[in-house]
């Protein structure tokens, strides 16, 4: 069952990273190497761990997903769809006058399964620490998920966030943070370093676990590891790549918004289809 | 009617409505960056602990904790002073807030020079100007008790993002205990035929001591309490100064971008008309007592009464 689960996941997001690099191809645009980065972390919560249902999105009782890092959108996009929540046909609409795939994430454009407006960095992690506020005081038993970049931990907000979730002992909260070690203009460690993520979430009092972003079986086990969290909110840091999933995009910072070209495009469609 | 020696609190009048309205509907939770003792948000805290939540000093992480609560179907009224609420949590509310229509009420306390002593960096000159060019946003300034207390009832009553700009004066009592708040329509303060002037907040009273002196002068003067900067009730606004023919704004705000801005874009592009924006000049505030500020920055009723008799000089 377990494996069969695996699998199906690892079918999926082959599935999702195709969208998402022709999604951004077609449009000549979006975030694709941060999006391939993350798509296993936001295929194992909406297809494995979280509590939601396509053909009610506004259910008051779901589980709540906050795409802090709101550039990865095409990567979201692309999941939402493949869940159900609108024809996979909409994601060539990306970026486009009109469209409710906003090149950063908008909520009154009313994407289904869209829970709050994000790309403004740090502001995310703080509405999480709302809706999951609102859901102790409304004695609701959802949880709210959180994916953070690690660059975006630079932004002040951030800690305010992470303080006050700590504070108010937000078991119901998970933070990821799509570890990828690079940010716009260079890695991490050369432009601003975080110093070690783990012992400082700690230190304010966070539950912690560390782990490979890309492998299901600790995705999984991270989940269940935060589910058992009693009066603390877990941080999980997955280790990642960026770009994953196709190599000669991988961890290299020119492709964090240079469009592919068509050569490129289909070149990386052989890899994802396991023909190159 | 006005009576300009009866004084109190519009922060206590806030506070204490709140309080009330909290009664009544268990949706309404209350926001602080741990000032909540100035912004008189205590008397809730004391009512409804399980409904406050001090943040700490951290305005960014508060207002967007408040946007995600109103996710949730909470009423969140996000209390600060206005310099670090709309300051620092501009881009807060304008990307997170207001992009949605967020139920966010942010009530900013302070406002103005009314930090006196504390000077420049607690001082708000420029939310005024800041917060109405954010869309979706409403920006009211109530101009006494009655009226604030009606304020916070229709910031209840209406879905979306609203923005209170209180003052730390105590206001001369302008309307009776009755009064009920129409954001549809501006209160005509004094009656007057050669010149109206527009004013919001604590300048009313500056604004009607200047209307009586003119009136002796032989200018009679309108004085209209502009209690909405956003929507801006165009038409209500363009009808007097058909009437009057001469304009005169006076706010506690920077001349750019508040409610002289806000009445000459109407009528410059409808009904122009002789002008004066009468505020602070573009200038940092500083630490002072309240009243040599106003002196200091021509906050006074002889600015308003010269400035009326140099407009009046082309009749």
């Amino acid at each position: 069952m377990v494996e069969n689960n695996i699998k199906f996941l690892n079918n999926t997001s082959k599935s999702i990273r195709k969208k998402v690099i022709e999604m951004t191809a077609y449009v000549g645009g979006g975030h694709y190497s941060s999006s391939l980065c993350c798509v296993d972390i936001l295929i194992s919560l909406y297809f494995n761990e979280m509590n939601v249902d396509p053909s009610n999105p506004s259910d008051p009782d779901r589980d709540r997903f906050i795409l802090s890092k709101g550039h990865a959108a095409p990567g979201l996009y692309a999941t939402l769809a493949e869940k159900g929540y609108f024809h996979s046909d909409e994601l060539l609409t990306l970026r486009q006058l009109n469209s409710r795939l906003q090149g950063h994430p908008v909520k009154s454009y009313n994407l289904p399964g869209l829970d709050s407006s994000s790309g403004s960095l740090g502001q995310g992690i703080s509405v999480a620490v709302g809706i999951a506020l609102a859901g102790k005081m409304n004695n609701k038993k959802y949880r709210v998920f959180v994916l953070l970049g690690d660059g975006e931990c630079q932004e002040g907000q951030v800690w305010e966030a992470a303080m006050s979730a700590a504070h108010y002992e937000l078991d119901n909260l998970v933070v990821i943070i799509d570890n990828n070690k690079l940010q716009s203009t260079g890695s991490i460690d050369d432009i601003m370093s975080l110093g070690d993520i783990s012992s400082c979430w700690k230190s304010l009092g966070w539950n912690i676990i560390e782990i490979n972003g890309h492998n299901f079986d600790e995705l999984l086990n991270a989940y269940k590891f935060a589910n058992e969290s009693k009066n603390k909110p877990t941080l999980i840091v997955a280790n990642t790549v960026k770009g994953c999933g196709i190599p000669f995009i991988e961890d290299k910072i020119e492709y964090h918004t240079k469009p592919l070209t068509e050569e490129e495009l289909q070149e990386g469609i052989l890899y994802l289809e396991g023909r190159y | 009617m006005y009576d300009l020696n009866n004084c109190n609190n519009n922060r206590d009048a806030f506070g204490n409505k709140l309080c009330e309205l909290g009664k009544l509907n268990e949706e309404i939770v209350v926001l602080d960056a741990d000032l909540c003792s100035s912004t008189k948000t205590d008397i809730f805290r004391d009512k409804f602990p399980d409904r406050f939540i001090n943040v700490g000093i951290a305005e960014q992480n508060m207002l967007d904790i408040a946007a995600g609560m109103s996710l949730c179907g909470k009423i969140p009224f996000v209390t600060t002073f206005s310099i670090f609420g709309c300051g620092r949590g501009w881009e807060q509310i304008r990307n997170t807030i207001a992009l949605d229509k967020l139920n966010v009420k942010m009530v900013m306390t302070h406002s103005g020079l009314s930090l006196g002593g504390d000077g420049v960096t607690h001082q708000s000159l420029e939310d005024i100007a800041i917060m109405r060019a954010i869309p979706n946003m409403h920006v009211i300034i109530p101009a006494d008790p009655a009226e604030t207390r009606s304020v916070i009832e229709f910031a209840v009553d209406y879905n979306g993002p609203v923005y209170v700009r209180l003052s730390r004066r105590k206001s001369p009592k302008i309307f009776d205990d009755d009064y009920k708040y129409n954001p549809k329509e501006y209160p005509i303060l004094k009656d007057g035929t050669d010149i109206s002037i527009f004013t919001t907040g604590n300048m009313i009273r500056k604004a009607l001591i200047a209307a009586k002196k003119l009136e002796n002068e032989g200018i009679s003067a309108k004085v209209i309490n502009v209690h909405t900067i956003k929507p801006l009730n165009k038409e209500q606004i363009i009808d007097i100064a058909k009437e009057t023919g001469h304009v005169i704004s006076l706010e506690e705000h920077n001349v750019i971008g508040g409610l002289g801005s806000a009445i000459a874009e109407v009528l410059i592009q409808n009904y122009p008309v002789p002008m004066k924006i009468l505020g602070v000049n573009d200038m940092y505030g500083t630490s002072g007592k309240v009243d040599e500020l106003f002196v200091h920055f021509n906050l006074t009723s002889e600015t308003v009464i010269e400035s009326a008799n140099e407009l009046l000089k082309f009749r």
